[in-house]
């Protein structure tokens, strides 16, 4: 536990209300349009329910008053229980405004689609047509968050600053758990999942720094996730831009693994240069050696798949990952990860040809065979006697594995 | 504190060793404070000889009755357990600003919120909920008992065995960190390696066997025993929304029940179904267990819905407003129900299409909804309003709920829920209509009921002070947290640096002292009412002016509920009969066939129970010996034939003459 000042509650109490008068509705009075639209339509939507809440609310009040027992004036049929007249607006009334809030819904939800590029920077000012966007790679660790500037080639963890006015395109993934991105002042938040990425566009319109968070309860110190988001004009950002260029760590692959075990209560660091590889990895989980990239594996699974003799060409971790990557579960085997099936240059040949239009019927089901690729070596393979088809596979011998 | 590192397991204890006791001081005082409350229970009831009575009067017993009110009591203490986290919480909360840690760490504050959000739902307001439908359905329609008595009585012990399973995570390890819906990879193996995550699988899935045959059991009852000239639609409402609900329990617990059986299968044995790499995907979790959460909340409101109208029809002194829409209405809300899981992720980033199908379809279910609200006003509408303590929870609920709803359809519209998402307007909205809707009903359905079960009122005074202790306290406990949530907060937040929250965090918790005031003075009411029961007495049977069949039994009824199956002409049955004159029935005594009570129901659920812990400890042979036993114990009792008997004729005459005595003095 960190220090812990023991304040009497009273005077705890009336510093507090000094502070109200302090207190910012910032999903109320945001900073960037896209916020600002989600608010509008938050208050359109809210204006409209109102419209049958409120008649209500007051009928309850006024029917329960005015039909009270005592009230021997009021009129009493204890058998109606039926009018269509009134049944037609019990069901009507909320139908027309769900009709008009779905038509809302639709158009708004559309309009804001995290996914979609801007359409314009605010309410006043038109997105140029060949705007580029700056672009800022997210990853949620345990437990701070990496942003990487693929352009400027710098990253930091836990401070963000972007330029007002330009439209920024974030890519989120995370590095074990699921999580949620959020800048309230910017714009709505979104998930951050491992082996997933996922998108967000907004701008800030107003100079200024915010408060950035995780959203999305993560595990032990989730709460100290947070970070500042600094808004300022282009020139203060590209001063920012080259403080941090100006630094002498790198961001590498070890420094990531590194970075990437459970820490709390982050202050920001910043890296001068960053692997460029480094978020696509950190998409596809290999930032490891000795992994296999998703995107890899679902080539070869949309090929097909490795095929019986291939299933046993992949690796236990026997490494320091092992702590890492996973308890063994009681009743199950060690974990594992999928290294390769081949050695890099076949690698390289079967994947460069992807994405060309392939004839269809050079796609069989047995094992990689379409791509004129020999059959790995498997255990199975070893322990038996060399056959025809071993022969052909002779390449694969010096696989590594 | 925190989980012993590299656990070694052996044969006879499995994972269990003297690290799994806290080391906390906060659970040490619980402890002592449980053990001390516990001893003295136990000597009570050993020096007044109440053993055999519990045993041969309750917990062996198959009358549907009596199952609903330990249902209740049930739910009355894990409301307790329930509320003490709640409570904690906000301490935690107001405490936790300017560099103060508060005073819960990490390992435990994560601890009560994931346990009061899973002891809430499911052995609070599910116990509530299946009480109520367990002790009025079969007396609402005419009948003797539910279709399976000896199931009934089963469900019930195996939702107590998930609860024991829950509670006995506070003294023995540690319950889940993960939230109440466990989502991976965070309930992985990997990332909660200790027995937490055990703990709320095995609870859940012991609790859930009991719902799931609940259910069954209720919807064959509802289809199978109605009274002669009960059609469909002559249903008391409330019968039609527990219909409805029983639906909704037969067809989304298995989707729960699968969900967790495959997460349990990536923990014991390394599957690969909700894990990062090799092919898993915590997405598909994610939409199946809202797949079941999402009816869920339905299968939590629709039968307090039906208290509801009862209530109101009542205390208005009217016919229900529009019955027939109330059922259409309830019969969309069950269907619509199904359509709607995906808006709890709008951000997890589907696309704008997908997001808008979910967020109307999800606005189109306060259409039937409103209709409901609606149907009420108009059976106030030009009736005689009598203030009793049902109706005032009842008015007390519209006004809190439609707030509620509002509150739901505007996270409903997805720009709008992603600023709004998993921040504390979502915990305000939810809470307003759990709280608003399922306990405000329950409470109007224990004022309501409470004589009929028990053969007295309830006492005015210190239900008036519950009441409005419970529902001032909700609105201060809760409208802060709307604020908060406007002012970009979001849940589940151990600490905070931005000092001006500090005293909205402070209203909410003085909030939840009046809600804390609110149930002790429910106690006290409770207390208070048994103590003066005789000043209170209930001879007639129907207290209120009743209109369904219930009434038309003594107060307690029989434990054959009635002497003579009634014949339903129309809605309101007893209410008819009594315009008649003919609300007592007439006749030649005949013997009753009655179900014989049975102990198989405590001795299944409470192996299922020792094969849960066994499990979550990997204490192998017990759990094999429990299980074999289990499935043993279960086909020995089948071959039981001796499990009905006859209330002989005579008996019948005693009792139904002794009440037509009791009634002929209240009058």
């Amino acid at each position: 536990m960190r220090n812990m000042p023991k304040m009497p509650a009273a005077i705890a109490l009336a510093s507090s209300f000094l502070f109200l008068g302090a207190c910012k509705p910032v999903v109320l009075a945001p900073a960037g349009d896209i916020a600002e639209r989600q608010k509008d339509l938050l208050i359109a939507s809210t204006g409209l329910m109102l419209i049958i809440i409120i008649p209500v609310m007051a009928l309850t009040v006024w029917f329960a008053w005015k039909y009270r027992a005592s009230n021997r004036d009021a009129a009493y049929r204890p058998n109606w229980d039926h009018s269509t007249k009134f049944e037609l607006v019990i069901w009507a009334a909320p139908l027309l405004i769900i009709i008009c809030l779905g038509a809302l819904t639709w158009v708004g939800t559309h309009l804001l689609d995290p996914y979609r590029p801007l359409d314009r920077l605010s309410e006043s000012q038109d997105i140029a047509e060949d705007h580029e966007p700056l672009k800022v790679e997210v990853v949620a660790l345990d437990w701070k968050w990496l942003f990487i500037y693929p352009e400027q080639g710098i990253a930091t963890v836990n401070e963000l600053a972007v330029p007002i006015n330009r439209e920024v395109e974030f890519s989120l993934t995370a590095s074990s758990v699921m999580n949620a991105f959020y800048i309230p002042a910017m714009a709505g938040m979104i998930y951050a999942m491992p082996g997933m990425e996922t998108k967000l566009h907004g701008v800030f319109n107003n100079e200024g720094e915010y408060q950035g968070l995780a959203s999305h309860y993560s595990g032990a110190g989730f709460s100290g996730m947070r970070f500042k988001a600094h808004a300022t004009d282009e020139a203060g950002f590209e001063e920012w831009v080259q403080k941090a260029r100006d630094g002498d760590t790198a961001l590498t692959r070890e420094e990531y693994l590194q970075l990437e075990t459970p820490s709390e209560n982050v202050p920001p660091r910043r890296y001068a240069r960053v692997d460029p590889e480094l978020f696509d990895r950190a998409v596809n989980m290999c930032v490891e050696e000795n992994k296999m990239c998703m995107a890899e594996m679902m080539a070869i699974d949309d090929q097909g798949g490795l095929g019986r003799e291939g299933m046993l060409n992949i690796q236990p971790v026997t490494d320091d990952k092992h702590a890492r990557r996973g308890t063994k579960p009681v009743l199950g085997h060690t974990p594992f990860n999928v290294v390769s099936i081949c050695n890099p240059a076949e690698a390289a040949a079967m994947f460069a040809d992807l994405g060309t239009d392939e004839p269809v019927e050079r796609r069989g089901r047995e094992i990689m065979q379409s791509r004129a690729l020999p059959v790995p070596t498997t255990l199975f393979q070893r322990l038996q006697k060399p056959t025809i088809r071993d022969a052909r596979a002779s390449g694969a011998s010096e696989q590594k594995l | 504190m925190a989980v012993p590192a590299n656990v070694e397991t052996t044969f006879l204890f499995g994972r269990l060793t003297l690290d799994a006791i806290p080391k906390d001081p906060i659970v040490w005082a619980t402890f002592v404070v449980v053990a001390i409350g516990g001893a003295a229970l136990v000597w009570a009831l050993t020096k007044y000889r109440l053993w055999g009575y519990l045993w041969h009067e309750w917990f062996t017993s198959v009358d549907h009755k009596k199952i609903g009110i330990m249902y209740m009591v049930l739910g009355l203490i894990m409301l307790v357990r329930g509320f003490a986290d709640a409570i904690m919480m906000r301490l935690q909360q107001a405490l936790a600003f300017g560099g103060s840690e508060g005073y819960l760490n990490a390992h435990h504050y994560d601890q009560i919120f994931t346990a009061h959000g899973v002891i809430m739902i499911f052995f609070v307001a599910m116990p509530f909920v299946t009480g109520i439908m367990n002790y009025l359905v079969p007396l609402q329609i005419g009948a003797r008992d539910v279709s399976f008595p000896f199931l009934n009585n089963f469900s019930f012990w195996m939702t107590a065995g998930g609860a024991i399973i829950v509670m006995a995570s506070l003294f023995l390890g540690e319950f889940a960190q993960t939230g109440w819906l466990a989502f991976p990879p965070l309930s992985g193996l990997h990332k909660s390696p200790y027995v937490g995550v055990d703990y709320y699988i095995w609870g859940l899935q012991v609790a859930g066997v009991g719902t799931t045959l609940s259910g069954i059991n209720l919807l064959v009852t509802i289809l199978k025993m109605r009274a002669p000239g009960m059609t469909m639609m002559k249903m008391p409402i409330f019968t039609w929304t527990s219909f409805c609900t029983n639906i909704l329990i037969v067809a989304s617990f298995p989707v729960l029940t699968a969900t967790l059986v495959l997460l349990t299968l990536d923990r014991y044995v390394g599957t690969n179904f909700f894990t990062n790499d090799l092919g898993g995907n915590p997405m598909m979790y994610i939409n199946l267990i809202w797949i079941w959460g999402h009816p869920e909340v339905y299968i939590l409101i629709l039968p307090l819905f039906g208290v509801f109208s009862e209530v109101t029809s009542t205390f208005s002194g009217k016919r229900l407003f529009g019955y027939t829409s109330m059922v259409y209405a309830t019969v969309c809300i069950t269907v619509l129900s199904y359509l709607v899981w995906l808006h709890h992720f709008f951000t997890m980033g589907s696309g704008a299409s997908v997001n808008s199908f979910f967020g109307i379809t999800t606005m189109i279910i306060s259409i039937p909804t409103g209709a409901k609200i609606f149907n009420w006003l108009f059976t106030m509408y030009q009736g005689r309003v009598r203030f009793e303590l049902p109706m005032m929870w009842t008015i007390a609920f519209m006004l809190t709920f439609t707030v509620g709803g509002m509150t739901g359809v505007l996270l409903a519209v997805p720009p709008a829920d992603f600023v709004l998402h998993n921040s504390l307007f979502l915990i305000a909205h939810f809470h307003n209509v759990i709280i608003g809707g399922v306990l405000f009903g329950s409470f109007a359905a224990i004022n309501f009921w409470w004589p009929k079960a028990f053969g007295f009122q309830l006492n005015q005074f210190w239900g008036k002070v519950s009441f409005w202790f419970w529902v001032v306290g909700f609105w201060v406990a809760f409208m802060p947290l709307y604020v908060l949530g406007l002012m970009g907060v979001t849940r589940r937040m151990r600490v905070f640096d931005d000092p001006s929250l500090q005293i909205w965090f402070i209203i909410a918790g003085l909030g939840a002292v009046m809600i804390a005031i609110g149930i002790a003075a429910m106690f006290v009411q409770f207390g208070v009412s048994i103590w003066k029961r005789n000043e209170n007495r209930d001879l007639t049977g129907d207290p209120w002016n009743g209109r369904t069949l219930e009434w038309a039994t003594s107060s307690p009824p029989a434990h054959y509920n009635f002497a003579f199956t009634p014949v339903v002409h129309g809605l309101d049955a007893y209410a008819d009969m009594k315009d008649a004159g003919a609300a007592r029935g007439r006749g030649k005594y005949l013997p009753i066939h009655m179900p014989r009570y049975t102990g198989a129901g405590v001795i299944l659920a409470g192996l299922s129970t020792v094969c849960g812990m066994a499990l979550i400890w990997y204490v192998w042979w017990l759990a094999a010996l429990s299980f074999i036993a289990l499935v043993g114990y279960a086909i020995y009792h089948t071959f039981n034939y001796d499990r009905d008997y006859y209330v002989p004729a005579e008996e019948v005459r005693l009792t139904e003459e002794a009440h037509a005595r009791q009634m002929a003095q209240g009058a």
